[in-house]
């Protein structure tokens, strides 16, 4: 088992040295001069070109750069944003509580409605529930999101007035920032209707961000189900007169997951991709609307330290997901 | 099981039916999933009205109508049917800027889906060839592709490389190249054991006969219905570029960018951000469709 997650271990090395060098030279590739593009439009002295230059360590080699990157990655620490002149792993660490949220309830809504409706299509296969269920997935599938979110968000914010336009609360409440959860941080505070007024701005964001996960998990189930459903141990529980949903739940399903949670562990990329843009549309603050953002201001180093992060985040929950089905599955465990 | 064998016997048919040919068969079960005909179907009529834009399009894309801004479809009140599916805030047609658009994105889908196939075979043959350490690296490189979201990926290259349409599609391609690579390389390393290849090796084939004559055309199938999935992940990908204002620019008629510009009408015109989005979804829809149906139709193991 050690051996296992060692051999993994070692190979997210690599993946990271590859994803600074990546974040590292996209700074370097902006077409001109980057202290010219930080400038802006204003320029700059040669002295102050010389003396910037001299202070980002632009007159070094570049592998003394890269090096300095590095242990300053290693260290936390991505650089100023050029806007704020905050650090970027401080905006990043304020904003992300609202991106988990929002993924998080996605993630919630795309497991609640796909699982069941993935061993429902499964169960009643070739009738019409099952064309349905898979009908409605592959559309789920070939979704584009910001247009879903569009559309969602006329016909219930702007026709049926359900639900708001945008944003994380309405603007009347204040809420103290504890955790930043919104859903944790209104109910610890005595704003009446906070929590109430959270959930709904919650609702269409998470659902638009889940469509795709939700469509993924439905197929995934499905067919992992119909898999184990062909097995002669479920036979054998059927002839033994199990009651038809017990086969189903308890001998069926726990099998079928298995592959099902890896599906679910690598939405995780799909979800903050995904985040991008649904946050762009709901104006939600998260670090998907602060990374595109940052592109239209050429805040580059947000940019650079915004990517990194999102990777790193990627790689560590991939190699989680990996570490639990070497668990889970101990084939995967012993096979190179 | 009786049964078959008595007749096997008894009603042995002296003319056997003629064999089908590969091409027979595919379309034999290609043709029998409904969903995967309906799915060409729908990419034949797009690609029509890309290529015969000027002649189907009733208006020119970029024509501003000034006496006719955010004109309902033709069927609602207030419309007017030669504006069928509307105007937009500055009094273009849509449904010309739609038909227009479907050039744009099947372009790009070409572009995209061609220039990735390419190299993603080249770099799959070579790895999966020489094996060694040409694989690890060319391998580890597809690993850190794939560890990041293909549409961060793509933002990060739009970023560096400045927003445009060529460079939205550059950036598609090289996120989409990782899956071509993979599967070219697993389908190379398997076909490379079986004994076809070593004869021809014995015969004196040199490597680049044996890589692009005796070992790609059989690798063919996987790539095939992967290319078709990559078009509707490049066709989406390309209108959230457009979308997000990191694809094509105003005024250029694309799916995503006329999203973006409606963004301001969502309350007033429903239509001008209804109808695009939903030719992207038909259209990336289409193409899943048609890949599923080619999957099933090219793969062994699902015939029957």
């Amino acid at each position: 088992m050690f051996q296992f997650i060692f051999r993994r271990l070692s190979l997210v090395i690599p993946t990271f040295i590859g994803i600074t060098l990546l974040t590292f030279t996209l700074i370097r590739l902006i077409p001109g001069d980057p202290i010219e593009v930080m400038a802006g439009e204003r320029g700059v002295s040669a002295e102050r070109h010389a003396e910037l230059s001299a202070q980002l360590g632009f007159d070094k080699p570049l592998y003394v750069q890269y090096f300095h990157y590095v242990t300053g990655v290693l260290q936390g620490d991505l650089g100023n944003s050029l806007i704020t002149r905050e650090p970027v792993m401080k905006e990043f660490l304020t904003l992300f509580p609202a991106t988990i949220e929002l993924a998080l309830c996605a993630a919630i809504f795309a497991i609640l409605i796909g699982l069941p409706a993935g061993i429902l299509a499964a169960v009643k296969r070739g009738t019409v529930i099952d064309h349905s269920v898979m009908t409605f997935s592959l559309t789920g599938y070939s979704m584009p999101i910001f247009w879903w979110a569009l559309l969602l968000m006329l016909v219930f914010s702007v026709n049926l007035g359900w639900t708001p336009v945008s944003g994380r609360i309405d603007v009347v409440y204040w809420i103290e920032d504890v955790t930043g959860f919104m859903l944790i941080d209104s109910l610890l505070s005595d704003e009446a209707g906070a929590f109430s007024s959270a959930v709904a701005h919650l609702i269409l964001p998470s659902i638009v961000l889940g469509t795709i996960p939700m469509a993924v998990i439905a197929r995934m189930t499905r067919s992992s189900m119909l898999e184990v459903l062909s097995e002669d141990y479920i036979r054998t529980a059927r002839a033994k007169g199990i009651a038809p949903w017990r086969v189903i739940v308890i001998h069926a399903l726990r099998n079928a997951l298995i592959p099902v949670i890896t599906v679910i562990g690598l939405q995780v990329g799909i979800l903050l991709s995904g985040a991008i843009l649904t946050e762009t549309v709901f104006a939600w603050p998260g670090i998907g609307k602060w990374l595109i953002e940052s592109i239209g201001r050429r805040d580059y180093p947000v940019v650079q330290g915004g990517i990194l992060i999102v990777a790193c985040i990627i790689i560590v929950v991939n190699l989680l997901v990996d570490i639990t089905y070497g668990i889970v599955n101990p084939r995967i465990r012993h096979s190179r | 099981m009786t049964t078959s064998t008595k007749t096997s016997t008894t009603d042995i048919p002296l003319t056997a039916p003629a064999p089908m040919t590969p091409l027979q068969e595919f379309w034999h079960y290609f043709s029998s999933n409904k969903g995967a005909v309906a799915g060409l179907v729908v990419i034949l009529i797009i690609c029509f009205m890309a290529v015969f834009a000027n002649f189907v399009a009733p208006h020119s894309p970029s024509d501003q109508y000034r006496d006719a801004l955010l004109l309902p479809p033709a069927w609602l009140e207030g419309g007017n049917w030669s504006y069928v599916l509307g105007t937009d805030d500055v009094g273009r047609d849509i449904l010309s800027r739609l038909i227009y658009g479907s050039r744009l994105s099947i372009a790009v889908g070409i572009v995209a889906v061609t220039a990735s196939l390419v190299m993603g075979i080249l770099l799959g043959l070579i790895a999966g060839y020489f094996k060694g350490i040409i694989d690890t690296a060319i391998m580890r490189i597809v690993d850190i592709m794939l560890a990041m979201p293909s549409l961060l990926l793509a933002i990060a290259i739009v970023a560096i490389l400045g927003p445009s349409i060529v460079n939205a599609a550059l950036a598609i391609s090289i996120v989409s190249l990782p899956h071509y690579v993979r599967l070219t390389r697993a389908a190379t390393m398997a076909e490379m054991s079986r004994d076809y290849v070593t004869s021809s090796k014995v015969i004196g084939a040199g490597p680049l006969r044996l890589m692009f004559i005796c070992i790609l055309p059989n690798c063919l199938a996987p790539l095939i219905v992967q290319a078709t999935l990559g078009f509707s992940s490049a066709i989406l990908d390309m209108a959230a570029l457009g979308f997000l204002g990191l694809g094509a620019q105003p005024p250029t008629p694309e799916w995503g960018s006329m999203l973006a510009d409606a963004l301001q009408f969502v309350q007033r015109a429903w239509w001008v951000v209804t109808f695009p989005g939903l030719m992207i979804l038909i259209t990336v829809l289409a193409f899943n469709l048609m890949g599923d149906g080619l999957r099933d139709a090219l793969d062994p193991k699902l015939k029957q």
